[in-house]
């Protein structure tokens, strides 16, 4: 699997991510339509926990959505009905993707490679059909009218803007504990485990218990993007934990580069725009577009856009 | 008469029913272990395979007068030729690298089927008539069973056993086995490993064409009919290990009727039996109830 | 190389553009009505793209402006997801200057865009969706619900088959808000006429195989199978329960049926049966008329949804000229004291609840020997005049109608 730099980001690097964060700081000022904004932003959260796992860790989730629907149901009920603060909820539902993950990653981790895939998309559908029949989600009708509610109990949410710089931030500190993850020995350990597993056990890793930590994280941080997206939306429903949301995460990610920082969530905001730029215009035919791109992906580009770009950029300093 | 406190013709017509199923997760049960035994590709766009068959059967009669009988053997042979142009021009770049670029690709290729059958035919079903021959119920005494189910089942069934024997006990599946194993030996004993490659996926193909066809009459011809029974599938394949031939096809129809029972006793948690049972033959037994690799 | 990083930063800018529409002016300039439904999915016959040619109608019939303001019309696919529904809603309101609302089918999805439309002050009006708490529990100052609900099917249909000996009931339902909400009305009615209900099962929406349901129900052993689903999934059950006998033990009672229903299934599978609507386009002259022109546009004959788009457009639009105005408050407080006379109702009001009151109809599936024309399918076994079809003040749970 290929990935970009992940042990350093360059001074360019840098620069580049800082004018990436300029734009957003500005972007309601610039007319761009905030709830679009916040939505992008919390796939983009999405995207980066599923690419943990598949940059670098190697593993493909393929039934990540039933973590971000967990948690958007339980958010979504907590605030709704609990009466829980913002961050409360939040913080639950990221607890609760986390668990779903634990549960999941214990049973997946029995198989490797592309079972590990097909055993994650079923438990993912099972999930799914749980919520389908479970009364508190609200079944076909979802879970709706959630509260957006004062954070802290102090500062009121209402206000599109004001919720478009929490989101914000959360999505900033999300991005810098991923770096610093990928940063740490751990992240080395991970590394080694994508890249030659036999390996890594051979020099005495409990691989498994590695895996099994970066699933619950990536669950986790998934689940906390659908807590902030029920917040941002006001409401739940049986497409946050669909296998075709979990599809596209993978397409996010491949598209935007996997095994890169900003791949992800170029990817998130590519995807998310092409929907919701065409939708109207298209149709079904936005399926048959999103399909076309994983084919040609997969075929190739399959370092995408960033990939692409550091994979230029190495050449040219090369010759 | 009653079994358990459920009055016997529920029982047994539920029980009938999920052996109906059961036989359809054979088949594609049995394509899928096939495509993943000799191209390492696990094929996604099976499920899309199965709904294009059913379609190509609506759309023969709907458009040309074709009847069934007839498209029971075109429809396999034109979704056939489709998986043949698949494997030529798409999946034959992914045979060196990662497994779950096959997986992704053929998920693509699902998304692109099922996005063009949905512009054209739209969410809700066609139907499909049970063909003359077939029609009308018999009157069992216990339960009215439809004649057509029956076929189906008998169909299916058979086809999963022709399909055994030929790669169990004949020349041409021997050499299908062994190209799984040690495709460069076979290649140098003079077999044109590339074309077996290119027509076991047309044959998969047709397979779940023809799962297609014997469904059309049964459940209402959907775009997304294929990729929500893929997704059961998938669950029977890690069930039962993919090493098998046999295993595949038990494993399917068992799970039919474990399905059905669990819809007499415990409605609510048919739709997820299979997956529970998954579970739990991955914690005792994480290489599948046939499987060979570990 | 600066250029690569920065490329990258342009590329996540190129895609947000891409991706929203700039804030548009709420404009004064043009009154937009949107419409929302499903178009493409199990409904998309008894409303859809037809719903959205009625409505255009009524613009046409309105002259296209009003005061020299452009009238259009927005339309949108919402796949009966009520999340999308409730998206599209959202959007419209920020971006686009929507003034107005007409919800299509599903129930989930009409009461998450009467949510949208109260929290952002716009008149919301209900055509396609059936469940009754949008002027009952859930109602709203914003929300008219326009052509029919489940109590009134209920009343109708539930009664008369009761009353025609019909006393055990086996309800097969839609997993969802409409057919729980249909289903609990229609044993009220059931249970107070003196019938018992046996017992239920829930279906999921947009189901591919009705034959294990069905099963359940014939052991059931009641004497009429309640179909409290509508659309795709009725058309589907029907054939089912022919295909598996059950119609020689049971009888199917379709809660709520359309006559496109009628006209896929044939009048030889259907003949006899009792079903409950808002409108019939052979009812009188006036309806008989803007039929014909509909047909002429769209093939096929109205469905009482896609005259009540036409109507909810029509009378909108017309309050919204003596108002002078496209202002929520002022058009729906016109509309309020306005009755309603066209093509759809006539002698209709708005209640306090958002309940556009009008007469019923209760009706009976012709005979392939009674049929005179193609489409003439039904013949008008009763009419509930006015407030009689509805849920009375008593029985009200909303807060607005005290």
């Amino acid at each position: 699997m290929m990935s970009g730099n992940a042990n350093d980001i360059s001074r360019r690097g840098r620069i580049g991510l800082l004018i990436g964060l300029a734009l957003l700081l500005i972007a309601p000022f610039i007319g761009l339509y905030p709830v679009f904004m916040m939505k992008a932003l919390c796939y983009a959260i999405f995207a980066c926990a599923f690419n943990l796992l598949l940059g670098y860790t190697g593993l493909l989730s393929f039934g990540h959505a039933a973590y971000l629907g967990a948690a958007a149901y339980a958010t979504g009920w907590l605030v709704r009905s609990g009466g829980l603060t913002p961050e409360l909820g939040v913080l639950a539902g990221t607890v609760i993707a986390a668990l779903c993950g634990l549960a999941v990653g214990l049973i997946a981790i029995r198989r490797q490679g592309i079972y590990f895939a097909m055993v994650t998309l079923d438990m993912a559908q099972m999930i799914y059909f749980v919520f389908l029949q479970a009364p508190f989600t609200g079944g076909e009708d979802g879970l709706q009218g959630v509260p957006r509610g004062k954070l802290f109990g102090l500062i009121p949410l209402a206000d599109d803007r004001l919720l478009y710089y929490v989101v914000l931030a959360v999505f900033v500190a999300v991005f810098l504990f991923i770096i610093r993850i990928v940063h740490s020995p751990y992240g080395q350990v991970l590394k080694a485990i994508r890249e030659n597993e036999p390996r890594a056990v051979s020099l005495g890793y409990d691989v498994d218990r590695y895996k099994l930590l970066a699933f619950v994280l990536s669950t986790g941080i998934a689940g906390l993007a659908g807590s902030m997206k029920t917040l941002v939306l006001g409401f739940a429903t049986l497409s946050d934990a669909h296998w075709s949301l979990s599809g596209e995460v993978v397409l996010m990610t491949l598209l935007g580069g996997m095994g890169t920082f900003a791949g992800p969530v170029i990817g998130a905001f590519t995807i998310i725009g092409l929907q919701n730029f065409l939708a109207d215009q298209v149709g079904s035919w936005i399926n048959v577009i999103i399909g076309v791109i994983f084919v040609v992906c997969v075929v190739a580009f399959r370092r995408g856009f960033v990939g692409e770009l550091l994979a230029w950029q190495q050449r040219r300093n090369k010759g | 008469m009653e079994i358990f406190g459920i009055p016997i013709q529920a029982f047994l017509g539920q029980l009938l029913l999920g052996l109906v199923n059961g036989s359809f997760y054979a088949m594609l049960s049995l394509g899928l272990a096939v495509i993943f035994g000799l191209l390492g590709i696990v094929n996604f766009a099976h499920g899309a395979l199965y709904m294009i068959g059913a379609y190509v059967a609506f759309v023969a009669l709907d458009s040309f007068g074709i009847n069934y009988w007839f498209v029971l053997v075109l429809a396999p042979i034109v979704v056939g030729a489709l998986g043949v142009v698949i494997e030529r021009t798409l999946l034959k770049h992914l045979y060196k690298i990662d497994p779950i670029y096959g997986l992704l690709l053929t998920f693509g290729l699902a998304l692109i089927a099922e996005g063009m059958f949905r512009e054209k035919f739209g969410v809700s079903g066609q139907q499909y008539p049970v063909p003359e021959l077939l029609q009308g119920a018999t009157n069992l005494g216990f339960m009215v069973l439809p004649n057509y189910r029956a076929w189906v089942v008998v169909a299916s069934l058979t086809v999963c056993l022709g399909t055994w024997f030929l790669i169990e006990r004949t020349r041409l599946g021997a050499y299908l086995r062994a190209g799984t194993e040690n495709p460069a030996l076979v290649q140098a004993f003079g077999i044109n490993v590339p074309v077996m490659v290119m027509l076991t996926y047309g044959a998969g193909a047709g397979l779940a064409a023809l799962a297609g066809v014997l469904a059309a009459p049964v459940i209402q011809i959907t775009p997304l009919m294929g990729s929500n029974l893929i997704i059961v599938v998938f669950a029977v394949v890690v069930i039962g290990g993919m090493g098998s031939i046999l295993g595949s096809i038990i494993t399917g129809v068992a799970l039919g009727l474990i399905e059905g029972l669990t819809k007499v006793f415990y409605p609510e948690a048919s739709s997820i039996v299979v997956f529970v049972i998954m579970a739990i033959v991955l914690m005792i037994r994480p290489a599948g109830l046939f499987g060979k690799e570990a | 190389m600066k250029l690569s990083k920065i490329s990258s930063a342009c590329a996540l800018a190129v895609a947000s553009l891409l991706g929203t529409s700039a804030q548009a002016q709420i404009s004064g300039d043009v009154i937009r009505i949107g419409f929302i439904t499903d178009m493409s999915g199990l409904y998309a016959d008894i409303d859809g793209p037809a719903g959205a040619e009625a409505i255009k109608m009524a613009i046409a019939d309105m002259g296209g402006a009003i005061n020299g303001k452009k009238i259009e019309v927005l339309v949108a696919d919402h796949q009966n997801k009520a999340d999308v529904a409730a998206a599209k809603a959202r959007e419209w309101f920020d971006t686009q200057g929507v003034d107005m609302l007409i919800g299509g089918t599903s129930s989930g999805t009409n009461l998450a865009m009467a949510k949208i439309a109260l929290e952002k002050k716009k008149a919301f009006i209900s055509v396609g969706a059936a469940t009754s708490a949008l002027t009952n529990e859930q109602c709203s100052p914003y929300t008219v619900h326009w052509a029919y609900d489940t109590v009134a099917l209920a009343k109708g249909t539930g009664n008369a088959v009761v009353k025609s000996g019909g006393k055990s009931w086996y309800f097969l339902t839609a997993d969802y808000a409409f057919g729980a909400q249909l289903q609990n009305d229609t044993s009220t009615i059931v249970k107070a006429a003196g019938g018992t209900i046996v017992g239920s099962v829930k279906h999921p929406l947009s189901a591919s195989d009705f034959s294990s349901f069905l099963l359940q129900a014939q052991s059931s052993k009641a004497q009429i199978l309640g179909l409290a689903n509508a659309g795709g999934d009725t058309i589907n059950s029907i054939k089912a329960a022919n295909e598996f006998g059950i119609t020689k033990t049971m009888k199917l009672a379709g809660l709520l049926m359309f006559i496109n229903d009628i006209h896929s299934l044939g009048l030889k599978a259907t003949q006899g049966m009792y079903l409950t609507d808002s409108w019939y386009w052979n009812r009188d002259a006036d309806a008989r008329g803007w039929s014909r022109k509909f047909f002429e546009k769209v093939k096929r004959m109205p469905s009482s949804i896609q005259a009540g788009d036409y109507s909810a457009a029509l009378n909108y639009l017309n309050a919204v000229k003596a108002t002078g105005s496209d202002d929520a408050d002022k058009v729906l407080a016109q509309m309020k004291k306005t009755k309603i006379n066209d093509i759809f109702a006539k002698g209709g009001y708005i209640r306090e609840d958002g309940r556009m009151v009008h007469d019923m109809y209760l009706m009976q599936v012709k005979t392939p020997a009674e049929s005179t024309e193609p489409w003439d399918y039904y013949k008008v076994a009763e009419t509930f005049k006015g407030d009689s079809a509805w849920t009375s003040k008593a029985e009200s749970k909303c807060a607005l109608w005290k």
